[in-house]
């Protein structure tokens, strides 16, 4: 992989205010950020942004320059080098209209040829650039570490199943096709048939077919549907399923007094602030000999290990010991939100305090917050800190859930270009070598999505596959 | 080297003549006595040069610098700097079938003492392999019926400063491997020191074994085989696609399953041959090792297998030793200015599992890397060293000017949309024109080139097919130049960046334990070659970056 650095690129993200789910801002720094700005801005009386002048606020609406059309209404808020914060230029577009338009700004200025920042990046220019005082520096490199620990990490899951398994298929046959390149560049003397222009064009043509379905399904939000999964947990009876039917606002999972009462996982998806919740409702924990029970509350262990955040349940009217401590310790390495509830039995900071100095000890809980379930009471709150998670730029879901997404997009963008080069290329009767260009510009682009090198795979692939050697 | 393979080659020819300037490659076989006896008659007549013949068993060295070798007879030549090439005879170990014997080479005595003093002082020593195939006698093979490869017509001469190829010209045979020479490898196959375990060296994927191929290949029905001659006053044909180490009554039986070699008789069996190789993660890019002062590796040591290979790593080592002498700075080439650049940073990089061989593949900037731009690329470099001699640097600098000339008249000089030069065009079944537009823009049409549009063009000078060629190929190929003019750029920049000696990884925040262990261990010249490393993360060279910069300001 290519690690992209370079200082000169115009870099954008999203980024919004804790709290304020409602509102988007998406974030462009570097030389082009004006020109990019005044590409889609109008203001109020449709005239387009001049050279504004150090600190401008603007009302007025972002315009699609191919199609025309009104994406938002929105405030442009334009700053000045060198007094910003990267001290390079920058426009932020601050719009109220959910996350879906925000994606929608950020791949237009995508388009226009800003790039995506890497995870961390706006931070490094501003330090880069002498904007950061040198104590702080020591906190931006761990960040920089963990933001793209976590943006990988959950990255690869959120792409998992098919859509990896699509993108895997691309990258197999795009480095086959390079192999078969250069095997006729390098191995000319061998007897492999080269593989000629109509063979190359029928590959390639393939290889856009199946670019242009993944590009569809991100410019649709599958990605996005797919949501952050979202595993509510705890003991019997503590009033999870009773969570997951205030979620929902309907009476999906079966409540009952009587301990054990769900056995098998129930998922519903939540749209909370455009954000899309996929929550899991599991057997409640408890030692059991029955079967059933204890085949239910194995799956609830694998819903922790596969959600994205962890929702927590302990019953305020019991006292916490070890069985809780045990429960805490399964979510340990997970976001995770404690929700002490039953505050109406037992209405006493005191309690809460002791659950949390025990659990403390095994975890790093994101958030606390109590409810009374039973009266719809804390729901709200629940609410504002989950989308409050996700906007906020540290707990890492903010890139993978959306920027994330536009930099693969971006990316498969990117490889769509070269391979349309390749076929440009091929039909006017150019070489290997000028065609070998384009395509691995277009695998690099691939492996910027799945990680991974890819200069020792295309020896790897032709040894792989072509008997080569005198 | 490029003169002498020119007055000693036998067979000439441009590989990829079919495909574009960047990746045709000149190719050509030695005879091999006559090659080395004129090398070793320039070797012996070079001033200042003095020859010496014996087996080193020891380095010499206090205060981890060298100061001289020791022979095996216990005399001792001291120098301030020492280059080790041992090719294949560090512990080298023969195979013919299930015997082995220690050897080099076939009859040449394998050099023990110096692998183990090697490790002693702390190199890490790996074991490859290597294999050849097996001499035939000319006289007992049937060429009737084989395919004829001759040289080029007119040979394309490797050093720019060869006029002609004099020697006179050889073809070579082509016959392919049958079904019965599968079986008969197969069926031997519990005979052979690969497949029975005996060999533990890594051999080269690129060039492997006929047991190998048939092996890993089944459903091949043929392999290749060349019929190469030696030389001109030798009847030995190398049976080039054969490598083998299966026992020699198994080499005969296989040979004569061949279509030409029913009757061929085998002057020399093939072998496998294993040896220890020294890593090169231990060498800076000037090939100086890191952990012995003055000490340097070059070739087959490095894990390299190949004469260019050998033979760039040899002049990088040579020249990096003279310069540490007079207490000048090291030449190191980069990936954008030469493939001795790639090869240099590649092995001191990432290092190698395998015998490294050189592809265009490994080149990045391949388009820039031609062999008729090598003398614009590093003549300039070459001269700054004392290689190049003032006369030949003379021609050199005019070469250049013509070419800058041509290239900007090119650009300058317009043709009009006219019924004339359409005509012209017509000609030649290319679009007519509708605008003005310059000759350098009209070459790049895939139909035309520099010489076609002479009609169009009346007052070009004249100009020798060198210059004509590289004007026409920068004409022709700009866009694609651009672009990688471009890479080269940001490539750069990174190169740019230098991480300074000696800072301890392990005290940067944020870096994972992984990717401490390779810094430490392979110590970066620059962020880009840290980048390099397999395993470190963007995100890593990130956090170096700021590193960098907050040292940075602490100390200014
Ligand atoms: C039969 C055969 C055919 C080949 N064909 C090709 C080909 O077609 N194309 C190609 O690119 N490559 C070919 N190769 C590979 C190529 O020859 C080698 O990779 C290359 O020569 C390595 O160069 P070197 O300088 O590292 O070592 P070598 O050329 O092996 O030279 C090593 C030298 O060091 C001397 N030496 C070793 N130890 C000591 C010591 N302790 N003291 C003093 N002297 C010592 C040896 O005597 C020897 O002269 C072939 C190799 C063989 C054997
Ligand atoms: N008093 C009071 N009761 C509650 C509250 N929340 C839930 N309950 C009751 O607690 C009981 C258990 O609730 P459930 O939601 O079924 O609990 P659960 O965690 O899903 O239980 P299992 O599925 O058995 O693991 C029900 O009778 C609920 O009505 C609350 O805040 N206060
Ligand atoms: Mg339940």
């Amino acid at each position: 992989m290519t690690a992209n650095l370079s200082d000169q690129d115009t870099i954008c993200s999203i980024s919004t205010p804790p709290g304020q789910g409602g509102i988007g801002i998406v974030r462009v720094s570097g030389s082009q950020a004006l020109s990019l700005a005044r590409k889609v801005f109008v203001d109020g009386s449709g005239r387009r942004l001049k050279s504004g002048r150090g600190y401008t606020i603007r009302y007025g609406k972002i315009i699609d320059p191919e199609t025309r059309a009104v994406v938002d209404e929105v405030l442009l808020t334009v700053m000045r080098a060198p007094k910003t914060y990267t001290r390079e230029d920058v426009v932020e577009i601050n719009c109220h209209s959910g996350v879906v338009i925000v994606r929608r700004i950020m791949e237009l200025m995508v388009s226009l040829g800003a790039r995506p920042a890497e995870p961390g990046e706006f931070t490094k220019r501003a330090f880069l650039n002498g904007r950061i005082d040198l104590a702080q520096a020591e906190a931006v490199m761990s960040l920089i570490a963990a933001k793209s620990d976590t943006a990988l990490r959950i990255a690869m899951q959120q792409l998992g199943g098919e859509l990896s398994l699509r993108m895997k298929g691309l990258k197999e046959k795009l480095l086959h096709l390079l192999a078969e390149v250069e095997v006729s560049i390098d191995f000319s003397e061998e007897d492999c048939h080269p593989i000629g222009s109509a063979i190359l064009e029928k590959r390639v043509r393939e290889i856009l077919d199946d670019l242009g379905g993944l590009i569809e399904t991100g410019r649709q939000g599958k990605f996005i549907e797919e949501g952050l999964v979202t595993a509510i947990i705890g003991k019997t009876n503590v009033g999870k399923s009773s969570l997951l039917n205030r979620l929902l606002m309907e009476d999906r999972a079966i409540v009952t007094p009587f301990p054990g009462t769900t056995r098998d996982v129930i998922e519903s998806t939540v749209n909370i602030e455009g954000i899309p919740f996929r929550f899991l409702d599991t057997a409640g924990f408890r030692y059991s000999e029955d079967p059933v029970e204890k085949e239910g509350i194995r799956r609830s262990r694998n819903s922790i290990e596969k959600a994205d955040l962890v929702l927590m349940l302990f019953d305020l009217s019991s006292r916490p010991n070890e069985e809780d401590r045990k429960i805490a310790r399964l979510a340990r390495g997970k976001e995770v939100v404690l929700i002490f509830n039953k505050k109406d039995l037992v209405d006493d900071e005191k309690r809460e305090k002791e659950f949390y100095n025990e659990l403390i000890e095994e975890i790093r809980p994101k958030a606390t917050v109590s409810t009374c379930l039973l009266h719809e009471n804390g729901v709200v709150k629940l609410k504002s800190v989950l989308s409050g998670l996700v906007f906020q730029g540290g707990s890492g879901f903010n890139e993978s859930v959306v920027v994330t997404r536009t930099r693969h997009l971006h990316a498969l963008e990117e490889a769509r270009k070269a391979l349309n080069r390749v076929m440009q290329h091929s039909q006017e009767g150019m070489s290997e070598e000028f065609l070998s260009l384009d395509l691995r510009e277009a695998l690099d682009a691939v492996g910027r999505i799945t990680g991974e090198t890819v200069s020792e795979d295309i020896l790897n692939e032709i040894f792989r596959s072509f008997c080569i050697g005198k | 080297m490029g003169r002498i393979i020119d007055a000693t080659g036998i067979q000439f020819r441009m590989l990829n003549t079919r495909k574009g300037p960047a990746v045709q490659a000149p190719r050509a076989q030695a005879d091999k006595q006559g090659y080395r006896l004129r090398m070793k008659s320039v070797v012996e007549n070079q001033p200042g040069l003095m020859v010496q013949q014996g087996t080193v068993r020891k380095l010499l060295i206090r205060d981890r610098k060298i100061f001289g070798v020791e022979t095996d007879l216990g005399y001792r030549y001291g120098g301030d700097a020492v280059i080790v090439t041992t090719g294949t005879f560090l512990k080298g170990l023969i195979h013919v079938g299930l015997s082995r014997f220690p050897g080099g080479r076939a009859g040449e005595p394998p050099a023990v003492e110096l692998s183990d003093n090697l490790r002693s002082l702390g190199f890490i020593i790996g074991r490859l392999k290597t294999g050849t195939p097996p001499r035939l006698h000319g006289a007992s093979i049937d060429f009737k019926d084989l395919v004829l490869q001759k040289g080029d017509p007119d040979p394309h001469p490797f050093s720019f400063s060869t006029k002609t190829i004099q020697r006179e010209q050889v073809p070579c045979h082509i016959t392919y491997t049958t079904p019965r020479t599968h079986e008969i490898i197969t069926k031997n196959l519990d005979r052979s020191p690969l497949y029975s375990g005996r060999i533990r060296g890594v051999g080269p994927r690129y060039c492997p074994s006929i047991e190998d191929k048939v092996v890993r290949f089944p459903d091949k029905e043929r392999h290749q085989v060349f019929l190469e001659p030696e030389g001109l006053d030798t009847e030995e044909i190398y049976a080039n696609g054969i490598s083998t180490s299966l026992p020699f009554d198994v080499q005969k039986e296989l040979v004569q399953s061949i279509p030409g070699l029913s009757h061929a008789r085998i002057m020399r069996p093939g072998y496998a041959v294993e040896y220890d190789y020294v890593s090169p993660l231990q060498l800076f890019p000037s090939l100086e090792t890191k952990i012995i002062s003055g000490l340097y590796h070059a070739g087959q040591i490095n894990g390299t297998s190949g004469y260019e290979e050998a033979a760039a790593q040899g002049l990088i080592a040579g020249i990096n030793a003279v310069q540490a002498i007079q207490g000048r700075s090291p030449l190191v080439l980069d990936r954008s200015e030469a493939y001795i650049g790639v090869l240099v940073d590649d092995l001191v990089t990432r290092g190698t599992e395998e015998p490294y061989r050189m592809f265009t593949s490994r080149a990045e900037y391949r388009l820039l890397l031609r062999h008729d731009n090598a003398d614009l690329r590093l003549r300039e470099k070459g001269y700054r060293i004392g290689l190049v001699s003032e006369e030949e640097y003379e021609a050199f600098q005019e070469k250049k000017e013509r070419i800058g000339r041509e290239l900007g008249r090119l650009r300058k000089t317009f043709v009009f949309p006219i019924a004339d030069v359409n005509e012209v065009l017509e000609a030649e079944q290319s679009a007519p024109l509708r605008n003005k537009t310059s000759l350098f823009h009209l070459i790049k049409r895939p139909e035309l080139d520099y010489a076609k549009l002479a009609p169009l063009d009346p007052t070009r000078p004249k100009l020798n097919r060198g210059i004509r060629s590289i004007c026409e190929i920068e004409a022709k190929y700009d866009g694609f130049i651009q672009r990688q003019t471009a890479q080269v750029k940001r490539y750069r920049e990174m190169e740019g960046i230098r991480i300074p000696e000696g800072i301890d990884y392990g005290m940067i925040q944020g870096l994972s334990r992984e990717v401490v262990e390779k810094l430490e261990r392979i110590r970066p010249a620059s962020i880009g070659q840290a980048g390099r490393i397999s395993g470190v993360t963007p995100a890593a060279i990130s956090i170096l970056l700021i590193f960098l910069k907050n040292r940075r300001s602490r100390i200014g």
